[in-house]
C-alpha cells in the first residue's frame, strides 16, 4: 500500500478522534464553568503561570551560571559531583519533590514554586554542562590561539554553540513544570489543578476538563513558544543534526 | 625573526615531549616542522604563542621574549591555523574571518575592506560567501577561510598545524601552491607542521626535523637531502631522496647549466612539450612514462630546446649529489 | 528520622502491599507499551512519512502533563464504566511509554551500521533472518536505554495514579495529605524515590549487560 496513503489516513482518524472528543465534549457543556465562574478560572490561570515563571525563572538563572562554573577547568571536580546529583535528582518522581518541599517547608505558595524551581534546575543543569562539554575542542584552541579572552570564549564560542540543548533543557523544565505545577494543589499552592482535583473528587466532568485542557494547551503553547525562540536563538550555522537533543 | 633558545616542554613530571631545541628561523621564511607521529611538532609550535607554557629556554618573536608579552596580545598578532581549521560553526564567514578585527574594534570600513580583499585572495567571492555559514562550505574552501582568519589583522607571524592534513590530494596540491603564491605577496614569518616530507620540500625555505622531542636536523630542503645528518634524518626522508631533490630544481636550471640540447626537429612524431617552470622531478617521470623519448621545452610559447632522460641524470649527478 | 522508621515498621504490611501494586501497575504497562512500541518502532523504520507523523504525535502526548491526562481520561472512560481506577493509569502509563521506546527502536534500528546489514545480507538472510539475529542485537541496548527511561517515568506518574484510584505507593501521599499526617507523606515520597532510584540502577546494568563487548568504551 502507499506508504504516503497510510501517513494520511492514521493522521486523519486521529484528527477526527480529536476533533470529536471536543465537539462532545462542548456539546456536553464541560467547559461552561470556564465562562460561568471566569473570574476563578482567570484567576487559577494567573496563579498557575505565576508559579510556573518564577519557579522557572529562578531555575534558569541559577542552573546557567552553575553550568558554567562547572565547565571550567578550576571546578573540574565539581562536575562530576554535579552530574551525578543532576542525574539522580531527575529520577525523582516530582510527586516525590513536591510532597518533601511541603513536609519541610508547610502549604502554599512558597513550597510550590520551591519545589518547581528546585526540579526545573535539573534538565537545565545537565543540558548546559551537556552542551558546553561536547564543544568541539578544536573550537576552544581555535578561538585560543587568535587570541579570545576566557570570557570571549565563553560569550561568543561555548554559549553559542551550546545554545540548542541549553535551549531544549529550558523546554523539558518549562513544559515538566507546567504539569507539576497542576499537583501544587496538595501542597496548597493553587493553580489549574485546583479544578482537576475537585473534579477527580466530585466526579465532575465540568470542573475535570476546565482545568485539564487549559493545563494542555498551555503545556503544548509553552513548548511551541520555546521551539520558536529556538530558531531565532540558535545560529543557523549550527545544525539541529549535529546539536544534542535531550 | 623567530628564535627558540634551549626550549624544553615537559608535561606532568614526565613526558619530555620538546628536548632543548635551539634554531633561528628568519623573517619571511616558511620553516616546516617534519615528524613522527608524538615527536613534538605541535607542542613546539604551540609554545610560540604561549598555547602551552615554555618548561625551560625561551622563544624570542622579533626579539621579544614571549614570555614578557601579554598572552591575549600576543596571540592577536599571531596568527593560528588548526588542522580541522577550527571555524566557529555559530559564526558566518564573514565573521569568521573578521574575528580578530571584531577583538581589536576595527572600524567598519576598515573590516569590510579588509574583508573583501582577503577573500580575492583565498580566490573566494566575497559576497557570495558573506552570510553563509562553515558548514555550507565544502573542505577545501574552510581550510582556505581558515588562513584568511589567520591573516586578518596581518600578524607578520603564522603558526600553521597541519593545515592541508585533512584534504585530498588533489586539492590539497592546488592549495599548496595558492598558499606559496599569497606567500610571494604577503612574506609571512611563518612555522608550519606537516607529516609529509613531499609537502615540506614543497613549501619549506628550511626544515625542521623532529624526533623524540629532539631537533634532528635543521636545514634547507636541498641541503637536508643532499646531506643527511644521521641515519635517522636519511631513513626519514627516504631512499629516493635523490628523486626527490628533482622536485626543487626547474628546466629553468638545466638552462643556465647550459645542459639543454637543440631541439631535434626531425623526431616530431614523438612530441611532448614542457615549459621551463616544470620541475625536474615531473619532467622525469613523464619521460619515465614513456609518453617520449625527448621532451621539448617552451618559455614564453616559443621553442628553447629539449631534453632526454640523460640530461637529468647528468645534472642530478653534477649538481646535486 | 526516628518517626518514619517507627512507621515503616508498624506498617510494614501495608507499605509492602502499596509497593506490590505500584511495581505491578508500572509492569504490566510497560511490558504492553513494549508489545505495542517494538513492533511499531520497528515498521517506521520502512516508513519514514509515518515515522514522523507517530514520533510527533507521541511528543505531542509527553507533553501533556500527566494529571491533566488523568482529567482528560475520566470523563471518556466513564462511558465504559472506567473513569477511576486502574484501567486508566493503565492506558496513561502505556501513552507516555510510547516515546521513549518508539524513538529508541527506530532510531536504534536505522542507525545499525549499515556495513553490518550488507554483511547480513551477503550471507543470504531473509528479512525477518536479518532483523532477528542482526539488527535487534545490535540495537538492543538503544531500545533498553527507552525502556529504562519508560520505566522510571511510570513509576512516578503511577504515584500521581494513586490520586485517581489505582493505588501503589501515591496512596501514602494521597492519605497523608488529607489526613495531615507528614510522616506518611514522607514515607511515601521516600519510598516511591527509591523505587525509582533502585529501577533505574537495575535497568542500568541490564542494559550494561546486554552492550555487546565490542561496544563497551
Ligand atoms: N596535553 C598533554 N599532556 C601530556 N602529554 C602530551 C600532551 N600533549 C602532547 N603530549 C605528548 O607530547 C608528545 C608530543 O606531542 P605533539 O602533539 O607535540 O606531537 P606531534 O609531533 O604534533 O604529533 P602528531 O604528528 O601526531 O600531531 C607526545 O608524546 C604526546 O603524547
Ligand atoms: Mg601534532
Amino acid at each position: 500500500m502507499n506508504k504516503r496513503l497510510v501517513s494520511f489516513v492514521i493522521k486523519l482518524i486521529l484528527f477526527t478522534l480529536v476533533m470529536s472528543f471536543f465537539a462532545w465534549s462542548f456539546k456536553s457543556g464541560y467547559y461552561q464553568l470556564i465562562i460561568d465562574d471566569a473570574e476563578g478560572f482567570i484567576f487559577l490561570l494567573i496563579q498557575h503561570i505565576h508559579m510556573v515563571a518564577l519557579s522557572s525563572f529562578l531555575a534558569i538563572v541559577l542552573a546557567i551560571p552553575m553550568g558554567i562554573l562547572v565547565t571550567r577547568p578550576k571546578f573540574q571536580k565539581l562536575q562530576w559531583l554535579f552530574m551525578n546529583t543532576a542525574n539522580l535528582g531527575q529520577t525523582i518522581p516530582s510527586l516525590a519533590i513536591l510532597a518533601l518541599a511541603m513536609t519541610w517547608m508547610g502549604i502554599g505558595f512558597k513550597p510550590a514554586v520551591f519545589a518547581l524551581f528546585l526540579y526545573s534546575l535539573l534538565p537545565i543543569l545537565r543540558n548546559t554542562v551537556a552542551g558546553i562539554k561536547s564543544i568541539d575542542p578544536d573550537l576552544l584552541d581555535a578561538a585560543k590561539g587568535i587570541g579570545y579572552t576566557p570570557a570571549q570564549i565563553l560569550l561568543k564560542i561555548e554559549l553559542p554553540n551550546a545554545a540548542y540543548p541549553i535551549m531544549a533543557g529550558i523546554r523539558t523544565a518549562v513544559v515538566i513544570n507546567i504539569g507539576t505545577a497542576a499537583l501544587a494543589y496538595l501542597v496548597g499552592g493553587g493553580g489549574l489543578g485546583d479544578w482537576i482535583f475537585t473534579g477527580i473528587m466530585m466526579r465532575d466532568n465540568s470542573y475535570l476538563l476546565s482545568g485539564a485542557i487549559p493545563v494542555t494547551l498551555l503545556a503544548l503553547l509553552a513548548d511551541q513558544l520555546i521551539r520558536a525562540a529556538e530558531k531565532l536563538i540558535v545560529s543557523k550555522g549550527l545544525r539541529p543534526s549535529a546539536a544534542v537533543s535531550d | 625573526m623567530i628564535k627558540f633558545d634551549g626550549v624544553t616542554k615537559v608535561y606532568g613530571d614526565k613526558v619530555k615531549a620538546v628536548d632543548d631545541v635551539s634554531f633561528e628561523v628568519p623573517e619571511g621564511n616558511i620553516v616546516v616542522f617534519l615528524g613522527p607521529s608524538g615527536c613534538g611538532k605541535t607542542t613546539t609550535l604551540r609554545m610560540v604563542n604561549r598555547l602551552e607554557s615554555i618548561t625551560e629556554g625561551k622563544i624570542f618573536v622579533n626579539g621579544t621574549d614571549v614570555n614578557s608579552l601579554n598572552q591575549i596580545e600576543l596571540r592577536r598578532n599571531i596568527g593560528y591555523v588548526i588542522q580541522h581549521n577550527g571555524l566557529f560553526p555559530n559564526m558566518t564567514i564573514e565573521d569568521n574571518v573578521m574575528a580578530v578585527p571584531n577583538l581589536l574594534s576595527w572600524d567598519r570600513k576598515k573590516k569590510t575592506d579588509r574583508y573583501n580583499h582577503l577573500m580575492d585572495l583565498i580566490g573566494l567571492n566575497p559576497d557570495e560567501y558573506r552570510k553563509r555559514y562553515p558548514h555550507e562550505l565544502s573542505g577545501g574552501q574552510q581550510q582556505r577561510v581558515g588562513i584568511a582568519r589567520a591573516m586578518a589583522a596581518d600578524p607578520p607571524v603564522m603558526l600553521m598545524d597541519e593545515p592541508f592534513g585533512a584534504l585530498d590530494p588533489v586539492i590539497r596540491s592546488r592549495i599548496q601552491n595558492e598558499f606559496l603564491q599569497i606567500q610571494q605577496e604577503v612574506k609571512k614569518t611563518i612555522l608550519f607542521v606537516s607529516h609529509d616530507i613531499d609537502e615540506a620540500i614543497k613549501m619549506g625555505d628550511g626544515i625542521a626535523i623532529f624526533e623524540g622531542g629532539k631537533l634532528m636536523q635543521y636545514d634547507s630542503p636541498s641541503e637536508l637531502l643532499a646531506r643527511p645528518k644521521n641515519e635517522f634524518v636519511r631513513e626519514f626522508v627516504g631512499q629516493d631522496r635523490a628523486l626527490k631533490s628533482l622536485s626543487l630544481h626547474t628546466v629553468k636550471d638545466l638552462i643556465s647549466e647550459r645542459m639543454l640540447r637543440k631541439a631535434d626537429g626531425l623526431q616530431k612524431h614523438n612530441k611532448k612539450t614542457i615549459t621551463v617552470e616544470t620541475n625536474l622531478r615531473d619532467a622525469l617521470s613523464i619521460l619515465l612514462n614513456q609518453e617520449a623519448d625527448q621532451l621539448f621545452v617552451q618559455a614564453n610559447n616559443k621553442l628553447v630546446g629539449a631534453m632526454r632522460i640523460d640530461d637529468v641524470e647528468a645534472y642530478l649527478h653534477h649538481h646535486i649529489k | 528520622m526516628n518517626e518514619i522508621w517507627n512507621y515503616i515498621i508498624e506498617n510494614q504490611a501495608s507499605i509492602g502491599a502499596y509497593m506490590l501494586e505500584h511495581i505491578q501497575l508500572v509492569g504490566l504497562s510497560v511490558i504492553i507499551a513494549i508489545a505495542i512500541g517494538l513492533p511499531l518502532g520497528i515498521y517506521l523504520t520502512t516508513n519514514e512519512e509515518l515515522a514522523e507523523t507517530v514520533l510527533q504525535v507521541a511528543n505531542v502526548i509527553m507533553t501533556v502533563p500527566s494529571i491533566a491526562l488523568f482529567g482528560i481520561m475520566i470523563p471518556i472512560l466513564s462511558i465504559i464504566n472506567h473513569g477511576i481506577g486502574f484501567v486508566p493509569a493503565v492506558i496513561a502509563l502505556i501513552l507516555y511509554s510510547q516515546l521513549p521506546i518508539i524513538r529508541n527502536t527506530y532510531v536504534a534500528i536505522n542507525n545499525v551500521d549499515p556495513h553490518i546489514r550488507d554483511a547480513a545480507n551477503g550471507l543470504g538472510m531473509s528479512t525477518m533472518q536479518r532483523l532477528l539475529r542482526v539488527e535487534i542485537p545490535n540495537a538492543l541496548p538503544i531500545i533498553m536505554a527507552g525502556v529504562r527511561q519508560a520505566v522510571v517515568m511510570n513509576i512516578g506518574i503511577g504515584a500521581i495514579a494513586a490520586f485517581i484510584g489505582a493505588g501503589g505507593l501515591g496512596v501514602l501521599i494521597n492519605q497523608g495529605i488529607s489526613r495531615s499526617n507528614t510522616t506518611m507523606v514522607l514515607t511515601g515520597a521516600i519510598a516511591i524515590s527509591i523505587l525509582a532510584i533502585v529501577a533505574d540502577g537495575l535497568l542500568g546494568i541490564l542494559q550494561k549487560r546486554m552492550t555487546p563487548k565490542g561496544f563497551q568504551q
